[in-house]
């Protein structure tokens, strides 16, 4: 499983700087780990204290309203994709980016595919736990293979009523 | 009608290639079925009982006769020689290859046509009144608002996964000729209390397994407000709808379940956080858009037509033609023409590719080259005038498309069922043409208006829940077998019809039709129309004429 | 109960039958039912999926193989199922398309 990271220069692959924990298992003693909602709200005072960045990850039937007061000291949010379908988390990353103003890495994980890449972006992913080979590759392209977009998010991208209008 | 921008051509130009390329992709085996699957479906290709099958969009069910014509090449060139027009005012074509499909939509692109979200679990193609722009009554041309809401849809980044295909109406008059009110979301363009045009809020309607009639939970919408609307009510939906359950992954269920106070209260709590945003419409592009849709040049005309009426007087076939195809339009001395796709014996909604150049011809010379398909899968000319309706007719009889059949018995909604589709349990076709040979003319003329509607399984393309007869069909222990209903409605009443009892074998089905038939003739009062008299009846004296228990 | 396998060609989407290959574990995909290989019990119909599946994968010349019922009436392969009869020879309302317009035998 290859992680993309999107940054101001474009995509690169990068090495995970996060552990992903599960519930069961202690934590280790410093590093930046990512947790599962339940456990950040179980153990939210301890994490926050702790030495180590902090990502939590949302499964796609968890809201980052549940997030919302705490998404300053969060380093990540990662939002899981149990098929690639269950599209849920593309509205999530907009409300993290849109609504509550979220600036750090939101990451997709779960099933991704290249052919959502684009989508994803544009609704607020920068980061990709994705295992396709080609991913790196294809990514500038994925994104910027269709070049007009009708809708505005918060990716800023000029949308063709903007371009209509000379804005 | 819209007239495709440099931007408009752009996306879909690269939405070709990009689909190209994923084709390729496929036919390597770089990504498997299971992945390509959601990608070929967003660009309206399915695989069905004996090829692909091909969804082309028809914006609003408008097209103009360049169009037309490059639907009748392609049905030529890549097809085999017809297209099927449907009951969501597209096309499709049943024989298309994957590996031909990106040729295909390059072409239709160079008309400003595609397949775009035709499929899948996004938002479809926007439909409309058929008479949209002609006919008396309206509001205002809701086809603006179509168009508007069509890009706004196009490639949406967040609702492009749903947990289920979602369908949008938009009706400009409170005559409902676009079922609204059986769609997921409905909209109908009315005026305000000051007199300003907007729309009422419509949402949950829907048929298939579980049908509902939509929920009003906006009574007067704004213009401004238009796309933000939608898109608090998409982005509820997208994070509440089931995800476990393809059966209850529609908005119909989701709002049912959670209860249509409390769902209109998560829409307004979300719509009020982006009201205000960048999805507020400028009325410079509302107004541009509108452009397009202005009537085009009508002639100072009278109102009324001697010499078509005359016509009608000396030709018996003529006037029948114009009693059910013609309908009134809003202009003096224009009328709106409907070709019936229903003759007798033939799949209801085809045209092959001769007709669709006939009727691609037909709308330069009569109706500003423009034409409209209906969800009844007919054709409209929506702008002919009245003078030269005998001209127009006599064309049509030449061309064997001027059945005077509109809103008539034989006029039925059949969807393709298991002659043509993998998710069908019974054929359809086969029902309908068995219908129209056994019904005259004269019987048909003395029925009056009573719409048919046949699906040939529980997903219900063939709209069954909503017509005055409607018809299933199932898998009976490995044999076809027919559920009859009746009382359905897909009008500004809309209502559900009812089960008459036991189902019926395919043979059966026709005597039922007739049966219930007869007891309409003799029950109506005071030129009834069949629906009338059944919900003054009620559905008692048809149950017994069928099953005999009188 | 005889069976045989039928999927798509990817590329036409026109129904096709696994026939045998040239070789014993090969596998080839022929347009008419009259060359399909017939599997007589469920072991070797089996087999058959399993090398559809595979081949399938491997090659992906076809997609979404199954197994149906077939029996032999007058000397011509049927399904059992009016369904897969169906795609077997085309449209009931249009004999002039489809395998029955190609050479299949009603």
């Amino acid at each position: 499983m290859a992680l993309l990271e999107l940054g101001a220069e474009g995509p690169r692959a990068a090495a995970d700087g996060f552990l992903r924990v599960d519930d069961e298992t202690p934590l280790p003693p410093e590093g930046a780990v990512i947790v599962s909602l339940g456990r950040f709200q179980a153990e939210r005072d301890a994490l926050l204290v702790r030495d180590g960045e902090l990502g939590v990850w949302l499964d796609s039937d968890e809201s980052p309203k549940d997030l919302a007061d705490s998404l300053g000291q969060l380093a990540l949010v990662a939002c899981n994709f149990p098929a690639f379908n269950d599209g849920r988390a593309f509205s999530y990353a907009r409300l993290l980016r849109e609504r509550y103003g979220y600036v750090g890495q939101i990451r997709a994980i779960g099933e991704v595919l290249l052919e959502q890449i684009s989508f994803m972006v544009r609704s607020g992913f920068d980061a990709f736990e994705i295992d396709d080979p080609k991913a790196l590759d294809e990514f500038a392209r994925v994104c910027e293979e269709v070049r007009v977009v009708y809708q505005p998010t918060g990716d800023g991208q000029e949308t063709a009523l903007q371009r209509r209008l000379g804005r | 009608m819209y007239r495709y921008d440099e931007h408009d051509h752009a996306l879909v130009q690269d939405r070709v290639a990009q689909f190209r390329r994923q084709v390729e992709r496929r036919m390597k085996g770089e990504i498997t079925e299971d992945q390509f699957r959601p990608l070929r479906l967003m660009n309206g290709l399915y695989l069905q009982l004996h090829a692909y099958m091909l969804r082309v969009a028809i914006p609003y069910g408008t097209l103009d006769s360049r169009q037309m014509r490059k639907l009748a090449h392609i049905a030529r060139r890549y097809d085999k020689g017809y297209g099927h027009f449907t009951t969501r005012q597209n096309l499709q074509y049943n024989w298309p290859k994957l590996e031909e499909t990106p040729d295909i939509l390059a072409e239709l692109a160079e008309v400003e046509m595609h397949a775009i979200q035709t499929s899948g679990n996004c938002i479809r193609n926007v439909t409309s009144d058929q008479y949209a722009g002609a006919a008396k009554g309206e509001v205002e041309d809701p086809r603006v608002w179509c168009e508007i809401a069509r890009q706004w849809s196009t490639l949406h980044p967040e609702f492009s996964f749903l947990p289920r295909k979602f369908k949008i109406a938009i009706t400009g008059c409170e005559d409902d000729r676009a079922a609204v009110k059986v769609h997921d979301i409905g909209m109908i363009m009315k005026r305000g209390r000051a007199g300003e045009v907007g729309f009422e809020v419509i949402v949950g309607g829907g048929l298939g397994r579980t049908p509902f009639v939509g929920k009003a939970i906006r009574d007067f919408l704004p213009k401004e407000d238009f796309l933000s609307y939608l898109e608090a009510i998409l982005r509820v939906y997208n994070q509440l709808g089931r995800r476990d359950n393809k059966y209850k992954a529609r908005i119909k269920v989701t709002l049912h379940e959670t209860g249509q106070e409390e769902f209109t209260r998560l829409v307004e709590e979300e719509w009020a956080e982006i009201k205000d945003s960048t999805l507020k419409l400028p009325k410079e592009e509302v107004d541009r858009i509108a452009k397009h849709f202005e009537p085009p040049a009508f002639r100072s005309l009278a109102e009324a037509s001697p010499a078509t009426d005359a016509r009608a007087a000396a030709d018996p076939a003529f006037a029948a033609w114009m009693r059910h195809n013609v309908h009134e339009h809003k202009a003096a001395g224009y009328a709106i023409a409907n070709i019936s796709l229903k003759p007798m014996g033939e799949a209801p909604g085809d045209a092959t590719a001769e007709q669709m150049d006939v009727m691609a011809d037909l709308a330069d010379e009569f109706s500003f080259s423009e034409l409209r398909v209906t969800h009844a899968q007919n054709i409209v000319l929506p702008h002919v005038e009245q003078d030269r309706l005998p001209e127009l007719f006599d064309r049509l009889l030449e061309a064997e498309l001027a059945s005077a059949n509109l809103g008539l018995l034989s006029d039925i909604i059949c969807c393709p069922g298991l002659d043509y589709c993998a998710l069908a349990n019974a054929r359809s076709i086969p029902i309908a043409t068995q219908l129209t040979e056994r019904f005259t003319p004269e019987k048909q003329e003395e029925v009056g208006d009573l719409q048919i509607k046949i699906s040939g399984c529980i997903n219900a393309c063939g709209h069954h829940h909503v017509g005055h007869i409607g018809i299933l069909g199932v898998d009976r222990k490995g044999e076809e077998h027919y559920q009859v209903q009746i009382g359905g409605s897909a009008s500004e009443e809309a209502a559900l019809g009812k089960i008459l009892g036991r189902g019926f074998s395919a043979d059966q089905v026709v005597d039922v039709v007739d049966k219930i038939i007869e007891t309409y003739l003799e029950l109506r009062e005071d030129g009834e129309e069949f629906i009338e008299t059944y919900r003054r009846v009620g559905q008692d004296p048809f149950k017994e004429r069928v099953y005999g228990t009188a | 109960m005889a069976q045989i396998v039928i999927a798509s060609d990817l590329g036409s989407g026109r129904v096709v039958f696994l026939a045998k290959g040239e070789k014993a574990d090969e596998v080839a995909w022929r347009g008419l039912i009259e060359n399909a290989e017939v599997a007589d019990d469920e072991a070797r119909a089996n087999e058959l999926l399993a090398l559809a599946e595979a081949d399938a994968n491997a090659r992906h010349e076809v997609v979404d193989p199954y197994l149906i019922d077939v029996r032999e009436e007058g000397g011509v392969l049927r399904p059992t199922k009016y369904r897969e009869a169906i795609r077997c020879l085309g449209p009931t309302i249009r004999q002039d398309l489809g395998k029955q317009a190609e050479g299949a035998e009603a």
